[in-house]
């Protein structure tokens, strides 16, 4: 299967031929499989700029919090620790899923997604369980402004890993029906940009929301 | 069973929306049994709706822009009519009424009007420019195209089946909260604007994707059109802004659907959040349609003054710091707020400074005018139009951008006028030229050039008629959306302004016929040459309409203006024996995966705003079905074979140097 359809020439799209000569050459379209990381890394960017929008409406938010609990009464971070180290080691699970892909090895591809998935899971499950028992406190998104806003940017990063485990398994689903394409293998690229952006993203609700929350 | 859904729905009791609600029902039912009669069905499913070819997409975008267009003008004068009658009268529309039309007029326009014109242009002729055979992603563009058309179908449908918001195109809270706005109406805004949201942005993605990856041989960044520039940095601009807009949409939505407290009166919500986050949206939405708007004027006039554009690179950068500046101005949309006089300043000043470059473009194109050989063909005509007008447009906008001075004509008639005058002037005037100077290429015959050029004077005269009243009236104090007033002062402006809509509807008129007259006579209209208008850039290399592939060998580009240079080439050197090297090409295959997905949204977001949780559910599965099973295809893409490509190319060859010979050369 040859991995172009719109790249009508092989090699990089642009290159410096070397420095003496410092005219810029273009070869014609980027191979697929640049084009389509590229363009998902784009889609990244438009993501996490609408996480920025929740990011600011929480700290806008922060101390709206009408006569109800604040962060620092509310946070467990023992909690929190747990979910940031499952989802961090799903990154590293989804790392080792890459690297199965490259060698082509099913069978570690498998274990490593299987793995990355049971960690997704084991956060949403705590993640789950810290918005029930707010919400059993009295303290659930229509209490105050700062806790619809707390709900929504950290719930937001939630239905992400949610959506991202259906894809995991689809993913799976795949390789298992059809192995390593080329446009199956460009998914797997897709997947794995997507599921490190979360762990990203959740390394800064961590530091903002809970960190800075607990302290204030 | 049916959420809130009852027969209370449906407005029995209004005769207008009825009526206008049942002629459209039936004009598409009529349309609808034509095409199943006809036999059309087959062709208009396999080369149309499933087709992922970025011309067949960029035309489907600018029909539907074009019938909203129908839409939201039928809005705007409906509100001409009240306004001029409602002169100690409640004229003929009431109150919740005429809300909901200039609610749909705003959100249609710019949404479903001016927003799929450019996207359809820029996926119509940025592949050809830059040479190459389709968009990045192809399927993506296909399900961007039926997610805005369900937006469209969404607000439309507000028409007969409940209401429309009556907040305004943008839906301020408080206002637009459950409170105030307890109907279904903002539910439509919201719904239709995150689903068409979603299309907008993956077209922003795939555009963007295109032109920063895939270039033909040679195209470096510096010898692109100025056309794919303004794309670039226009839908840059879409996705660093859509999120934006769908972020806020989605709190708006938080506090509607779940009692959140993002922008609501109590629990310590804070509505200026909203005007922040929308207008943080809003301001570069307005450059995301102006700057493809320059990009055609600058094709257009270079085109038509038989010279290279003036100042290339200045253009380039002109439009780069556009992109950048538009994100730093947005709280001039309310220096009212009160955020302090140096706040006011820093935003007054920059909102300024945008003004530099977009002059310098102006000077760019009145130089690339100067000692050149105009020839005032209707797209040219559109573009001299639009450089008068928008120049007014833009002083009034630097005059609103000084603080004070916007104090007094903050939500005036003024400030309408004025918005007007830069997006009529501006972009609907840029999609006109560009209609007018991608059609032959699009459909291969050219537009009647009589009712083009009858139509512009009428927009361009109807335009100052209608628009510059409304500046005086600005003046006498009269605040924008008032269904009824008292001052005898205000009252022949508005006349005057209602006159204006008649020409434009006259204009309008006259483009429906120029259509019409060039389907008739499309066989002398017919354009064998590829290269109507003596163009530069390459979509003119190849035929019109283009081949599925739009170039047989892929071209090779050595300088700015490629297909120019090539022209001078062969003029030169005359024409080289032998035909090139063909090969296979291999093209996206078409795909069901847009359509059945936009089906989807559309159940989903009608079910949604009705609060039908099973069909939302039913919905929400029926689409990720669709997605697992276009990622289960095995063949999404389908060759052409060498010897096909060569006959076809030979053919389209053949009929170019006939219809030259014929001519005398170029």
């Amino acid at each position: 299967m040859v991995d172009t359809t719109l790249a009508f020439s092989e090699g990089g799209a642009h290159r410096l031929r070397g420095m003496e000569e410092s005219v810029v050459v273009h070869d014609g379209p980027a191979p697929k499989r640049i084009v389509t990381g590229y363009g998902f890394w784009i889609f990244l960017l438009s993501d996490i700029i609408m996480f920025s929008c929740f990011f600011a409406a929480y700290a806008v938010l922060l101390g709206q919090t009408a006569g109800g609990p604040s962060g620092a009464q509310l946070f467990d971070l023992r909690s929190v620790v747990a979910e940031t180290a499952c989802l961090l080691l799903s990154s590293f699970t989804c790392g080792l899923a890459s690297i199965a892909a490259d060698v082509r090895s099913a069978r570690w591809y498998q274990a490593s997604m299987a793995a990355t998935c049971v960690l997704g899971l084991a956060f949403l499950a705590l993640e789950g369980r810290e918005f029930a028992s707010l919400v059993s406190q009295g303290a659930g998104p229509t209490r105050s402004a700062f806790l619809s806003a707390f709900f929504t940017l950290v719930g937001c990063h939630g239905a992400h890993v949610s959506a991202g485990i259906l894809w995991l398994l689809t993913m799976m689903a795949q390789v298992f029906g059809k192995g390593f394409r080329a446009d199956i293998l460009r998914r797997i690229l897709c997947f794995a940009l997507f599921w490190h952006a979360l762990d990203i993203i959740w390394v800064a609700i961590f530091s903002v929301v809970y960190l800075l929350g607990s302290a204030a | 069973m049916l959420g809130k859904l009852s027969w209370a729905a449906i407005p029995f009791d209004q005769p207008i929306p009825l009526i206008t609600g049942a002629v459209v029902l039936v004009a598409i039912l009529a349309v609808l049994a034509w095409v199943v009669i006809a036999g059309h069905l087959p062709y208009l499913w396999r080369e149309w709706i499933t087709s992922v070819d970025h011309k067949r997409i960029g035309v489907m975008y600018t029909l539907l822009a074009s019938v909203m267009l129908l839409r939201g003008f039928a809005d705007a004068i409906m509100m001409r009519a009240q306004q001029a009658l409602a002169y100690h009268s409640q004229g003929y529309l009431p109150p919740e009424h005429f809300n909901q039309i200039f609610s749909a007029h705003g959100t249609i326009m710019i949404f479903f009007v001016a927003m799929p014109f450019v996207i359809g242009l820029m996926n119509l002729v940025v592949p050809l420019q830059l040479g190459v055979r389709d968009v990045a992603f192809p399927t993506l563009n296909s399900v961007g195209f039926w997610l805005t058309a369900t937006g469209a179908l969404l607000v439309n449908l507000s028409l007969v089946v409940g209401e429309f918001a009556r907040t305004g195109w943008l839906p301020y809270p408080p206002l637009s909260e459950l409170t105030y706005s307890p109907g279904v109406g903002v539910d439509y805004y919201l719904w239709s604007l995150l689903i068409s949201g979603v299309g907008t942005l993956v077209a922003g993605i795939n555009l963007v994707t295109t032109v920063l990856k895939l270039r033909t041989k040679g195209m470096t960044y510096l010898r692109m059109p100025m056309f794919c520039w303004t794309t670039l940095a226009s839908n840059l601009l879409i996705i660093a802004a859509f999120p934006i807009l769908t972020a806020t949409l989605l709190m708006l939505m938080l506090d509607r659907y779940f009692g959140f407290h993002f922008f609501t009166n109590e629990a310590g919500g804070n509505m200026m959040m909203f005007m922040n986050l929308i207008w943080a949206w809003g301001h570069p939405e307005v450059y995301i349609l102006v700057l493809p708007a320059f990009g055609i004027f600058s094709e257009v006039v270079s085109t038509f003054s038989g010279k290279p554009l003036f100042g290339y690179r200045s253009m380039v950068l002109a439009t780069m710091a556009i992109c950048i500046i538009s994100f730093m101005v947005w709280l001039h949309h309310f220096f009212t707020m009160g955020a302090g006089p140096d706040v006011n300043a820093i935003f007054g000043i920059a909102s300024m400074i945008i003004a530099v470059p977009t002059g310098v473009k102006i000077y760019n194109w009145l130089f690339t005018m100067y000692g050149g050989r105009i020839r005032f063909a209707t797209p040219m005509m559109w573009s001299l139009g639009f450089m008068v007008t928008f120049i007014i447009g833009g002083l009034t906008g630097v005059l609103v951008a000084v603080p004070p001075a916007d104090f007094l004509l903050h939500n005036s008639l003024f400030l309408v006028a004025h918005f007007h005058n830069v997006i009529i002037g501006g972009v609907l005037f840029g999609a006109f030229a560009g209609y007018t100077y991608w059609f032959p290429k699009a459909f291969g015959f050219r537009l009647q050039e009589g009712y083009g050029k009858a139509a512009f004077w009428f927009w361009l005269v109807g335009f100052y008629v209608a628009f510059f009243p409304l500046y005086a009236v600005g003046f006498l104090g009269m605040t924008r959306r008032m269904q009824h007033y008292n001052v005898a002062e205000w009252r022949p402006w508005l006349i005057l302004a209602a006159g204006g809509a008649v020409l434009i509807l006259i204009g309008i008129i006259f483009q429906i016929m120029q259509l019409a007259v060039s389907i008739r006579d499309r066989a002398e209209l017919r354009d064998h040459t590829g290269d109507p208008w003596d163009g530069r850039s390459l979509e003119w290399a190849t035929a019109s309409p283009p081949p599925a592939f739009n170039f047989a060998v892929m071209p090779d580009v050595s300088g700015a203006d490629a297909y120019w240079s090539m022209k001078m080439r062969a003029k030169e050197q005359g024409l080289q024996p032998g035909g090139p090297d063909y090969s296979d090409v291999e093209m996206p295959r078409n795909s069901p995966t847009g359509f059945v997905c936009a089906f989807f949204a559309t159940i989903m977001g009608f079910a949604l705003i009705w609060h039908i949780w099973w069909m939302v559910i039913a919905g929400g599965v029926g689409a990720f079905a669709t997605f697992v099973a276009f990622a289960w295809r095995d063949h999404d893409e389908y060759v052409i074979p060498a010897a096909e490509v060569a006959r076809i190319d030979r053919a389209n060859l053949e009929e170019r140097r006939a219809a030259l010979g014929l001519a005398g050369g170029t």
